[in-house]
């Protein structure tokens, strides 16, 4: 089947890097699929079925990773020898790590707001507006890209996956709040 | 048997010869199938001109009765005649009745996997149940088609489990019939409107059947359908309006809820007939005759029915709700919302769904064939009929997979909502010292404990090297293919001890039970066996060639050397004569796999070319940088 060693990037055809054209990797994406599709092969030998199954696991995986930022800069940071899933990193930001703790402790209080949903929104935005301040971050951190710049994008990411986690969470609690209602 | 005409040898067959396919609905009420003909997909009727025939299957000591006739006398005979097998299938028994469903049948063994229906024609399995059903629909297809189906497209709630599919799935094998896909019910209404109206953009299918509740959200761009995130209950539907309304006529006629089954399965009918006359009239008188004899008259008016199917209708709000979000989109962005299923002709439902949505539901297609009719298109597509068709249709698994850890939690491996198929791997580490084997507990659901779950397979990794405590490295790895069907793989990373498991021992049936049913409803189950074996792979063997003929037509002088595209052809020559002089199907078989294994290499040379043109046309530099990711 296609070349399973090409990278994720080199797959759908665009260069490599943390500034990505989402739209064009979603157009790529569909076009990639109506090739490998294992419906295209509905009608064919048990061979050509396997092969394009291994196929379009592949893409769907690349571009899962592709479009969400974090995967895309853990999966950069993975392609320059950096694992960013080891647990055993410390974040060494005691200015993030209270902020952290204070955002969660608003959210542990929300049910009991008068107005949960309001409360929640305002968190969720507080959250979002720090995703995307990561994201810039990370934007200007791969671009610079010497051997010392890795070790601090690699803390971005870290922080990215705290605020991710926890806008998750927030969601969680939402759902809730709105089962209830 | 058109399919079984072979080719002089070195004589090339058509390559686009008609393949005779057709999309099954599979309804816990009713069921359909479908077929597209000159172009036209429509549903297709039986001799009575009847196109839906009812779920119903009824087990005598003379024989077996399906549709219509065996749900005409259910109340008379509601041990032997079975309906709503569908709620049923993939199910225990002890979980059928912590749902609540009512199921007024004589099970053998209640607690076995597999829940086994005592008749008088014999003990039954809704899968066999399900099968009786599909066979009807299979032959009603053939002799409207005159020919042999080649596969169908068989549509089950996007919401069924693995076991609920891999049951479907088995149900088809038993029926005799060739599944190119299981299809989602929701996506298979997109395919029906979608193709008919030309639609792009954002897209909601509300689809309230006789025993499954289901709503997806869809993406819809050049011909691609992506579902974007689903939702339901696969045990909600129209027969729980039905149980609302006989509570209350049960009620109102001083009769007590434990009444005999005769009598229940009577006030039922009632109370469907009274749901029924409500969608076109504002109120509807209700009579019948009681047990201890006499009758009871009465009145149902549409506020007293909004009211006890009220609750009913707002739990499916509530997944709505749920959904949009999964999808990560606001209500406002979905353009349309179809409406699928016979319970979505209730006037209730649609001004609570219109009400959520905002906007006026879409009922143009018939809500009870649209589903049958988009399988039916899918079905046209996969047998290949339409070279140059562009559809395509991405589905997502609509439960998170995950196996056990320790403490009986949770550790999803497969989030709900991923596109499929998919393969994900994780690592997980003994916990005692010198640990040498370790069970691996496969679990769907969205809840952190693990007895919340539904629990789909357990097996064993053994032979583990003796190691420290967390030393040991176990990559478990889950698969799950276009259909949803889920395969576990664990291997332990220092030493390649490796076992894995195609996902079905709990709810489904053995491979073992399959061929023995397969063997008991054939007559001379050994020589008929080999008979049917024979035809089975001459078929797969036409498939291959037609395939091979087919690329070798259309790019054999692009891709292949002179030397290359003779050996081929020379191989391709030999499977012919063979599948069409041996007696012997696993003669046949091998020398399938010997062709497939002799144009690999074209094989993969075809798909990189596929790709190198999806790609081409595109530059590296081409367009403007910008990330697009936008948080909500």
């Amino acid at each position: 089947m296609f070349d399973f060693s090409k990278n994720y990037f080199e797959l759908f055809g665009m260069p490599v890097g943390f500034l990505l054209d989402v739209a064009e990797l979603s157009v790529r994406y569909r076009e990639l699929q109506k090739v490998v599709h294992p419906d295209r092969y509905a009608a064919s030998g048990e061979q050509s079925r396997r092969l394009s199954l291994q196929g379009a696991t592949m893409v769907n995986e690349a571009y899962q990773t592709l479009k969400d930022p974090l995967k895309r800069a853990q999966y950069l940071l993975s392609l320059k020898g950096v694992d960013t899933d080891a647990g055993n990193r410390t974040l060494d930001d005691p200015a993030f790590l209270m902020q952290q703790m204070e955002l969660r402790e608003a959210l542990a209080n929300v049910r009991g707001a008068p107005d949960p949903q309001a409360e929640l929104d305002g968190l969720l935005r507080e959250i979002g507006d720090m995703i995307k301040a990561q994201v810039a971050q990370l934007a200007v951190q791969f671009e610079e890209s010497g051997p010392e710049q890795l070790s601090a994008t690699a803390q971005t990411v870290q922080k990215m996956q705290f605020l991710n986690k926890l806008h998750a969470e927030a969601e969680a609690v939402e759902a809730d709040l709105a089962e209830a209602y | 048997m058109a399919l079984l005409q072979i080719a002089e040898p070195g004589q090339t067959a058509a390559p686009h010869q008609h393949r005779l396919a057709a999309g099954i609905d599979l309804g816990t009420t009713n069921s359909l199938v479908a077929t597209v003909r000159s172009g036209l997909a429509e549903t297709l009727p039986d001799a009575q001109g009847q196109h839906l025939l009812p779920s119903v299957v009824r087990y005598t000591a003379q024989g077996i009765e399906v549709g219509e006739a065996a749900r005409l006398v259910a109340a008379g005979d509601p041990l032997n005649t079975i309906c709503s097998a569908k709620r049923m299938i993939g199910r225990a028994v002890g979980e059928l009745i912590s749902l609540g469903t009512e199921l007024p049948y004589e099970f053998v063994a209640p607690e076995a996997a597999v829940p086994r229906i005592r008749t008088a024609g014999g003990d039954v399995t809704p899968i066999e149940v399900s099968a009786e059903i599909l066979k009807v629909l299979g032959r009603r297809a053939e002799e409207t088609l005159g020919g042999e189906l080649v596969g169908v497209v068989i549509t089950v709630p996007a919401y069924f489990d693995d076991a609920q599919r891999q049951a479907t799935k088995d149900a088809a094998r038993l029926a005799g019939l060739h599944v190119y896909r299981l299809l989602n019910e929701p996506t298979a209404a997109a395919v029906a409107y979608g193709l008919d109206r030309e639609a792009g953009g954002v897209h909601a299918i509300y689809d309230l059947g006789g025993g499954t509740f289901d709503v997806s959200i869809l993406r819809l761009d050049k011909g691609v359908f992506e579902v974007m995130a689903t939702g339901g209950d696969s045990a909600l539907g129209g027969d729980d309006f039905d149980a609302a309304v006989a509570g209350w006529l049960l009620g109102q006629a001083g009769l007590s809820a434990d009444a005999d089954r005769g009598t229940l399965r009577y006030v039922l009918d009632q109370a469907r007939a009274a749901k029924e006359a409500l969608s076109v009239q504002e109120s509807v008188g209700v009579h019948f005759e009681l047990p201890q004899g006499g009758s009871w008259q009465g009145e149902l008016s549409r506020e007293q029915f909004a009211e006890l199917v009220e609750p009913l209708i707002r739990k499916t709000i509530n997944t709505c709700r749920r959904v949009v979000r999964d999808a990560g989109i606001g209500v406002d962005e979905i353009e349309d919302v179809v409406m699928v299923g016979g319970s979505t002709r209730s006037l209730r439902v649609r001004a609570m769904v219109g009400e959520f949505f905002g906007r006026e539901p879409l009922v143009d297609i018939d809500p009870d064939r649209v589903v049958a009719i988009g399988a039916a298109i899918q079905a046209d597509v996969l047998a290949g009929n339409k070279p140059d068709e562009d559809m395509l249709l991405l589905d997502v698994n609509p439960l998170s997979l995950g196996i056990e850890t320790m403490g009986g939690l949770t550790e999803k491996i497969i989030p709900r909502n991923t596109t499929l198929p998919v393969a994900r791997a994780q690592e997980f580490t003994t916990f005692k010292d010198g640990q040498t084997a370790m069970a691996i507990q496969v679990v769907q659901g969205e809840r952190e404990l693990v007895a919340d779950c539904r629990s789909l397979a357990r097996f064993e990794l053994r032979d583990i090297p003796p190691m420290v405590a967390g030393a040991a490295r176990i990559r478990v790895t889950f698969s799950v293919d276009a259909d949803g069907l889920l395969q576990v793989e664990a291997r332990e990373q220092t030493s390649g001890v490796s076992a894995s498991v195609e996902v079905k021992p709990s709810y489904g049936l053995s491979d073992d039970e399959i061929a023995g049913m397969l063997q008991a409803s054939i007559e001379h189950a050994r020589d008929d066996m080999d008979a049917r074996r024979l035809v089975e792979e001459r078929v797969e063997a036409q498939r291959v060639i037609e395939a091979l003929h087919a690329a070798l037509a259309g790019d054999g002088d692009e891709l292949l050397s002179a030397d290359e595209r003779v050996g081929l052809e020379q191989a391709l020559q030999d499977l012919t004569r063979l599948a069409a002089e041996s007696q012997d199907p696993r003669e046949v078989e091998a020398a399938i796999v010997q062709l497939e294994k002799d144009c690999e290499f074209y094989v993969e040379r075809r798909m990189n070319s596929g790709i190198r043109k999806a790609m081409a046309g595109h530059r590296v530099d081409e367009f403007v940088q910008e990330d697009g990711r936008e948080v909500d």
